[in-house]
C-alpha cells in the first residue's frame, strides 16, 4: 500500500523487505521520541506559559543525576539495537551467495558498461534473472560513480583503480531504476539505465543472443553489444592472454620467466622482501598494470607494465579467464595464441 | 542615539572600523561580511530549487547546475556556517560573558578577520569567473584530473580562511583560560562559553587536516603527483578519510556554538536555572571530542572494510548519546519555569524541534543496513540541513535576535520578528521534510534531472523554499529597519542573567568600567528580582 501511496519504492530483491523492516524499526523510535520530546516541549511550555504581567519566581531545580543516567542508558540501548540489526544486515549485504551469477560493470562517464560472463555486453541496461543471486563486480573506467538500485536497496561506488562488489536476488519480474549515486560530472543525473528482472528461460534465451518481445523493452535495447556476444568472457581473456604475449612468461613449467598462474587464485602469493599477499582480484588487476608493485619470490621484475593497453573490461576478462585456469595445468593452446599476439598493432583491438 | 559614548559611536571613519582592535566592531565586520555569503549562497539555493520544481533540465544547463550545487554548498559550509556564530556572536561574547575588556589577542582577531576576507576573495574569484563543478566535498579523482572548472582559487579560498578559523580558536581557548573575571569559575561560566571552547579545539585540531587536504589536492591537480588519483599511483579513497576527518567534525563547529546559544535562551525566556549543567557542558566536549572519530561513515560505500564501517557506525551511534542529553535537559528546564514566546524563544523551541528531527535521521544513517539505501540520497541532503539549516542557523538567528539590543542599541519589532520565526520554522520543514521521502524513494543527489515520479516531493520543496526564502527576508528587512527607528534598548531588556547584560546597550569600547566579580552560579534566575519591564 505505501508503494502505492508513493511513500515507498517497489521492494524487489531479497534483501528489500529486510530493509524496510529496519526502516520502520528505526521510524517507530523516532517518531516515539520526536513526540515525546515535541509533546514535552509544547505541553511544558504552555503550561507554564508567563501570563502578561505576571512575574513567577522559579524553583530554584539544579537537575537529577538519576534522570540524566536513565536519557543517558536508555538511548544509549536503543541505539545499539539498531548498531547491531543494521550490521547484521550490512555483513548480508556484503556476502555474496556462493552460487551467485558474475556480472562485471564497469562506470565511465556516463554510462555503465555491463559484462555477462557468458559474454553479452549491454549498455545502461542490466538483465538478470529471477530467484537467482547476481554478483557484480564494479570498477571505472575514470571517476568515483556509484552502482544503485532503489528497488533492491543497494547501492556501491564503483571506485577507478579497486574492484567493490555488492550482490543481489531478484523477486520480481520487471524493469528497475538503476541511477549513479556518487557525482561524476557534467551528466551525472543523465547516467541512469535499468536493471530488467526476467524469468530464468527468457535470460538464457536472452542471453544467447535472442531479443524476446518485452524482455528488452526499454530505449537501451540498441545497446547490447550483438558482435562480440557469442565469445564469452573467459574466452575473450583468453585470447587476450594469447595476444599480449602473457603466455610466454607465464608458463606452467620449469624456467618460465614469469610465475605459473594456474590455481593462483585465492592462494597466498610469496612475495620478494618476505612478505605475502591473498592473490584476489585486486592483486592480478594491480599486477597486470603495476607489475613491479608485487614481485613474486623467486622471481625477477621483469614484466612490462600494460597500462593504457588494455581497457579495465578486458583486465576482468583476463582476471576471469586466470580464475578459469584453476588447478589444471596451462592450456597447451597458449603458447600458440601468443605467436598470434606478437602483433603489436593488435594489441589495443577494441573488443 | 545616546549621549554616552559607546563601542559604535566611539570613533567614525571608514579606518576606525577596518583597524579596529575592539572585538565588538570587528564582530560587527564578521556580521556583514557572512550575512553577504549567506545572501549569496541562498540565491544559488534558489536557483537550484527552481531548476528542480520540474524533472526536465530545463532552466540551468547542467554544467550549470552543478556549479550552483558547488558553490551553494562552499559557501554556505566554509563562509556562512563555520564563521557564524563564533565570529560574530562569539567575538561579541565571550569578553562580556566572561567580564573582558577584549579577546586576548586583539590584533589577532583582526588579523582573522583579513584572513577569512582574503579567503573569500578567493572563492568569490572563483565563483565569478566561471565557478566550480566538483561539490563542496572536491572528490578525486574528479577535481584533481576531470574537473576543467575554478578548482584550485576555490580550494585555496577556504585553504586560506582555514587559519581565520584556527586562529579565532586559538584566540577564545586562551581568553577562555586566562581572563575569567574574579570569580567566575569553569562550573559558573554560561554554557555559550562552554560550547565555543569546546568548538575552539574542533577549530584547532581540525582546520589543518582539511588546509592539508586541499593543498595536496591542488599540489595532485597543478603538477601530477599522484596522491589521490589512481592513474598516477594515487588512493582515491584517502582524499574521502581527510577532508571528513575534517568535515564531520565542521558539523559540530557549526552546531556546539547553536546549542550554547539555546541554553542561554531557554533559560531567559523560561526564566528558569538550566536543568543538568554539568551534563550539557561536559556532552559540549565530549561531542566535540567524538566529532573527531566518526567520519568513516561518510565511506560505507567507498569499498572501506566491513570492520572499519562496524567501528564507524557504533561511535557514529555513540555521539547521539550527548546530544540527546542536551536535548532532554532544555526540555526539563522549561518544567516549571515562566515560559514567555518571545521571538528568540520560537527560535530556540524550534531548534529543538528541528535538531531533534536531523538528530534522529543521524541515527538512520549510522545503521549501516540501512544507509546503503539512503546514502548518497535526499535522504542525506535533508539530514544535514535538518542539522545545519534547522540547527545552526536557528540558533544563530535566535541568537542574533537575542543580542541585537546588546549589538545595536536597538530593540528589534517584536511582533514581525515572531512571524518570521515561524514563517521559517514552516517554510524549513515543507522544503526539507519531503526530501526524507524522496532519499527513501530512490532520488539521488545532486541530480540535474530526475525521473517523473519524484516531482510532486520537489515541487513541495521547492514551494517550501520560496517560503523559507520570504523568511529569511523578514529579519534582514527589520533588523535594518530597527537600527534607525527600533527602540532605544535598556541595558538588560530581557532580565537576564550574564554579565553582558550588566553594561549598557551599547556597550562602551572596554565593556565594562569596573571589572565585576561573580559571586554566583550562571542562570541563577530564581533569586534574581523582578525585571524592570514586566
Amino acid at each position: 500500500m505505501l508503494e502505492r501511496l508513493g511513500l515507498m519504492p517497489p521492494q524487489a530483491s531479497t534483501v528489500a523487505g529486510q530493509v524496510d523492516l529496519l526502516y520502520a524499526f528505526l521510524i517507530v523510535v523516532s517518531a516515539f521520541f520526536s513526540l515525546l520530546i515535541a509533546g514535552a516541549v509544547i505541553g511544558l511550555s504552555i503550561k507554564y506559559r508567563r501570563r502578561p504581567g505576571e512575574f513567577v519566581r522559579t524553583p530554584h531545580i539544579h537537575g537529577s543525576t538519576a534522570l540524566e543516567i536513565a536519557w543517558s542508558i536508555i538511548p544509549f540501548g536503543i541505539t545499539m539495537i539498531m548498531f547491531f540489526w543494521g550490521a547484521h544486515l550490512f555483513v548480508t549485504l556484503k556476502r555474496p551467495p556462493d552460487n551467485a551469477l558474475q556480472v562485471n560493470v564497469v562506470g565511465r562517464q556516463w554510462m555503465w558498461k555491463v559484462q555477462h560472463l557468458e559474454g553479452r555486453r549491454e549498455i545502461n541496461e542490466l538483465h538478470v534473472p529471477l530467484g537467482r543471486p547476481v554478483k557484480v563486480t564494479l570498477t571505472s573506467e575514470d571517476v568515483i560513480h556509484s552502482f544503485y538500485v532503489p528497488a533492491f536497496r543497494i547501492k556501491q561506488d564503483a571506485v577507478p583503480g579497486r574492484y567493490t562488489t555488492t550482490w543481489f536476488e531478484a523477486t520480481k519480474i520487471g524493469s528497475y531504476h538503476l541511477f549513479c549515486a556518487e557525482y561524476c560530472g557534467t551528466v551525472h543525473s543523465g547516467m541512469i539505465g535499468q536493471v530488467v528482472v526476467m524469468d530464468p528461460a527468457d535470460y538464457q534465451a536472452w542471453l544467447a543472443g535472442e531479443s524476446r518481445s518485452g524482455a528488452t523493452a526499454g530505449a537501451g535495447g540498441a545497446a547490447s553489444a550483438g558482435a562480440s556476444g557469442a565469445m564469452s568472457v573467459t574466452a575473450t581473456g583468453e585470447g587476450l592472454f594469447g595476444q599480449l604475449g602473457c603466455a610466454t612468461c607465464h608458463r606452467n613449467e620449469g624456467g618460465a620467466l614469469g610465475p605459473s598462474l594456474a590455481g593462483l587464485v585465492g592462494k597466498s602469493v610469496a612475495l620478494e622482501g618476505g612478505t605475502t599477499v591473498t592473490a584476489d582480484d585486486d592483486y592480478l588487476r594491480e599486477s597486470i598494470l603495476t607489475p613491479q608493485a608485487k614481485v613474486v619470490a623467486g622471481y625477477k621484475p621483469v614484466m612490462p607494465t600494460f597500462k593504457g593497453q588494455v581497457s579495465e573490461e578486458q583486465i576482468l576478462a583476463l582476471i576471469s579467464y586466470i580464475k578459469s585456469l584453476g588447478a589444471l595445468p596451462a592450456p597447451a593452446g597458449a603458447g600458440q595464441a601468443g605467436t598470434i599476439g606478437s602483433d603489436a598493432g593488435e594489441r589495443k583491438t577494441d573488443l | 542615539m545616546t549621549s554616552t559614548t559607546n563601542y559604535l559611536n566611539a570613533d567614525y571613519g571608514i579606518w576606525s572600523w577596518l583597524l579596529t582592535k575592539d572585538h565588538k566592531r570587528i564582530a560587527i565586520l564578521y556580521l556583514v561580511s557572512i550575512t553577504f555569503m549567506f545572501v549569496l549562497g541562498g540565491l544559488f539555493a534558489l536557483m537550484l530549487r527552481l531548476e528542480l520544481l520540474t524533472p526536465a533540465g530545463d532552466l540551468l544547463a547542467a554544467d550549470t547546475y552543478n556549479k550552483f550545487f558547488t558553490m551553494h554548498g562552499i559557501i554556505m559550509v566554509f563562509f556562512f556556517l563555520v564563521p557564524s556564530i563564533p565570529a560574530v556572536l562569539g567575538n561579541f561574547l565571550i569578553p562580556m560573558m566572561i567580564g573582558a575588556r577584549d579577546l586576548a589577542f586583539p590584533r589577532l582577531n583582526l588579523a582573522s578577520w583579513y584572513i577569512y576576507i582574503f579567503g573569500a576573495a578567493f572563492t568569490l574569484y572563483a565563483v565569478f569567473t566561471g565557478g566550480v563543478d566538483t561539490g563542496w566535498t572536491f572528490y578525486t579523482p574528479y577535481s584533481t584530473a576531470v574537473a576543467n572548472t575554478k578548482v584550485i582559487p576555490a580550494a585555496l579560498g577556504i585553504f586560506i580562511s582555514g587559519f581565520s578559523s584556527i586562529l579565532t580558536g586559538l584566540n577564545f581557548i586562551v581568553t577562555i583560560h586566562r581572563m575569567r573575571a574574579p570569580g567566575l569559575t569553569w562550573f559558573r561560566l554560561p554554557l555559550f562559553i562552554w560550547a565555543h571552547y569546546a568548538t575552539s579545539i574542533i577549530f584547532i585540531l581540525g582546520t589543518p587536516v582539511i588546509a592539508i587536504t586541499v593543498l595536496l589536492l591542488a599540489v595532485e591537480r597543478s603538477f601530477h603527483f599522484g596522491i589521490f588519483d589512481p592513474a598516477l599511483g594515487g588512493d582515491p579513497i584517502l582524499f574521502q578519510h581527510l577532508f571528513w576527518f575534517y568535515s564531520h567534525p565542521a558539523v559540530y563547529i557549526m552546531i556546539l556554538p547553536s546549542m550554547g546559544i539555546i541554553s542561554e535562551l531557554v533559560t531567559c525566556f523560561s526564566r528558569k536555572v538550566i536543568f543538568g549543567y554539568g551534563f550539557i557542558a561536559i556532552s559540549s566536549l565530549a561531542i566535540a571530542v567524538l566529532s573527531f572519530l566518526v567520519w568513516g561513515h561518510h565511506l560505507f560505500l567507498s569499498g572501506q572494510s566491513v570492520y572499519a564501517s562496524l567501528i564507524f557506525s557504533v561511535l557514529s551511534f555513540l555521539v547521539a548519546i550527548p546530544s540527546a542529553v542536551k536535548v532532554f535537559n532544555w526540555t526539563a528546564t522549561l518544567y516549571k519555569g515562566s515560559v514567555e514566546f518571545a521571538a528568540p524563544m520560537i527560535y530556540a523551541l524550534g531548534f529543538i524541534g528541528l535538531f531533534t528531527i536531523g538528530g534522529l535521521t543521524g541515527l538512520f544513517l549510522a545503521t549501516l543496513g540501512f544507509d546503503v539505501h539512503v546514502h548518497d540520497t535526499y535522504f542525506v541532503v535533508a539530514h544535514f540541513h535538518y542539522i545545519m539549516v534547522g540547527g545552526a542557523l536557528m540558533g544563530y538567528l535566535g541568537g542574533i535576535h537575542f543580542w541585537w539590543p546588546k549589538i545595536s542599541g536597538r530593540m528589534y519589532p517584536e511582533w514581525p520578528a515572531r512571524i518570521g520565526a515561524t514563517i521559517i520554522f514552516l517554510g524549513f520543514n515543507l522544503t526539507f521534510f519531503p526530501q526524507f521521502i524522496a532519499g527513501y524513494l530512490g532520488m539521488p543527489r545532486r541530480y540535474h534531472m530526475y525521473p517523473p515520479e519524484f516531482q510532486v516531493l520537489n515541487v513541495m520543496s521547492t514551494a517550501g523554499a520560496t517560503i523559507l526564502g520570504v523568511g529569511y527576508l523578514l529579519p534582514l528587512t527589520y533588523l535594518l529597519w530597527s537600527l534607525r527607528y527600533g527602540k532605544i534598548a535598556p541595558a538588560n531588556p530581557w532580565g537576564a542573567t550574564g554579565l553582558e547584560w550588566q553594561t549598557p546597550s551599547p556597550p562602551p569600547t572596554e565593556n565594562f568600567a569596573v571589572t565585576p566579580i561573580v559571586t554566583e552560579e550562571a542562570y541563577a534566575y530564581s533569586t534574581m528580582r523582578e525585571p524592570e519591564y514586566v
